[in-house]
């Protein structure tokens, strides 16, 4: 009976991941994606440019996603696991912010992450959404909408996060990150290597370099990461507000 | 055969199955303190929305008087949750909690009728905190499901399988998923 109902909840689960989740799009290059070809080129520039200098100067991250519709799925649903996918802000400080726009559906939402929610509580978002954004997408006029959210948005963030010491100590920190997986690769080289000769392999050489490689190859992928966004996993739970024009 | 070889084979195949044993063992523990943890983030929220509701009853109590059964029916669901999550019995909380959301979104309903307390500044803002929360409380949800999911299918496959039941992991339960669970009670401008 019991195997049963897990089962039954499983295949629930998949199923429902599927029939009603519509796909988020992954993390893009620049900090505002329009999906809906509604900004211009350069108003696309101009607010990528401010969003830029905010995190210059404070390390907050804010991420503006423009698409046409939900297809019926919910907005709050919809963002959180957009804020999951693109993991926006520094991680350990979830300092991120999403401004989500849903053209056609009307709808909006502000989606912040853990370490911006002092800054900008629930309430602070709704109002922003509902006095700075709403009246202007109102008139048609989305991009003047988009930048006094975004002004709003940082004008309230500002103070919580300085451009701060930490990175010192980031740097202090790092040669051991980095050491530490060299050191794991040459240990379990050394052990692999070990158990062959113990073993008595015959082709114990190359055996021990193939296993080698492939453990290399695993190792390769700590090094990377770049793009136009710097840091990258902000967490989020939630926090925010949704609003419609 | 070398006599070392066949004392050291044996003990070498034993040596990895408890290394190995440990992993897996490790691996329940984690998946099941990080259930726990996720539970932990769902009271975290229910608290939160808990203590909106003083304030929220003292606002609406202002323009709307006549509702006083809806107003004190959610005084009464927020303590008996306190009661409930003091207790530390999950399902009991859990039913607790269940009825006061639903005695809130009652309340959200009635709330329309009162034009004037609908533009009231203060409760403009307990809204926008009250829909933030009940948010937060359906992302706390999902995950708290994802990691049940996560350490249930563990517990219930080879070879965590194997230890689970020697070792005492039970399966934890999932949120049902409730008509209109996923939305937030219907809270608009």
């Amino acid at each position: 009976m019991k195997p049963k109902i897990f089962f039954i909840w499983l295949i629930f689960f998949l199923l429902s991941g599927q029939a009603f989740a519509l796909e988020v799009p992954a993390r893009p290059e620049g900090r505002v994606t329009d999906l809906t070809g509604t900004l211009s080129r350069n108003e696309k520039v101009i607010l990528e440019r401010k969003l830029a200098d905010f995190e210059k100067e404070t390390t907050n991250q804010i991420a503006v996603l423009l698409m046409p519709t939900l297809k019926g799925d919910s907005l709050e649903d919809y963002s959180i696991r957009l804020a999951e996918k693109w993991k926006i802000g520094q991680k350990g400080r979830n300092n991120g912010a999403i401004l989500l726009i849903v053209k056609d559906d009307r709808q909006l939402r502000i989606e912040v992450g853990y370490g911006l929610e002092g800054s900008l509580p629930d309430v602070l978002s709704g109002s922003i959404i509902r006095n700075e954004i709403a009246p202007r997408f109102k008139t048609g006029q989305f991009y003047q909408g988009i930048d006094a959210g975004l002004s709003a948005i940082i004008a309230a963030t500002k103070g919580e996060y300085k451009a701060p010491e930490k990175r010192e100590r980031r740097s202090r920190s790092s040669p051991w990150g980095t050491l530490w997986p060299i050191l794991l690769f040459f240990g379990i080289f050394a052990f692999i290597n070990l158990v062959a000769r113990k073993r008595h392999y015959h082709s114990g050489g190359s055996r021990g370099w193939t296993s080698g490689g492939i453990f290399l190859g695993g190792g390769s992928s700590w090094g990377g990461s770049g793009g136009g966004f710097s840091g990258g996993g902000g967490d989020f739970g939630g926090g925010g507000a949704s609003g419609e024009w | 055969m070398n006599k070392a070889l066949v004392i050291l084979i044996p003990l070498v195949i034993i040596g990895v199955l408890v290394i190995g044993g440990f992993g897996i063992y490790n691996g329940l523990v984690s998946a099941q303190e990080e259930a726990k943890t996720a539970w932990a983030q769902v009271e975290n929220q229910y608290q939160r929305r808990a203590d909106l509701i003083p304030n929220l009853v003292e606002t609406v109590k202002g323009y709307a008087k006549q509702e006083k059964s809806i107003l004190e029916e959610v005084t009464r669901l927020r303590s008996q949750w306190g009661e409930a999550r003091q207790s530390g019995n999950i399902n009991k909380s859990l039913q607790a909690a269940q009825g006061l959301e639903s005695a809130l979104s009652r309340l959200m309903v009635v709330v329309e009728r009162y034009p004037e307390l609908k533009s009231n500044q203060n409760f403009m803002k307990l809204q926008d905190q009250l829909e933030g929360t009940e948010n937060r409380i359906s992302v706390e949800r999902r995950r708290y499901n994802q990691s049940v999911m996560n350490y249930n299918k563990k517990i219930r496959t080879f070879p965590g399988a194997f230890f689970a039941g020697p070792f005492g992991f039970e399966r934890m339960s999932l949120f049902e998923a409730e008509a209109g669970a996923k939305k937030a009670p219907a809270v608009k401008f």
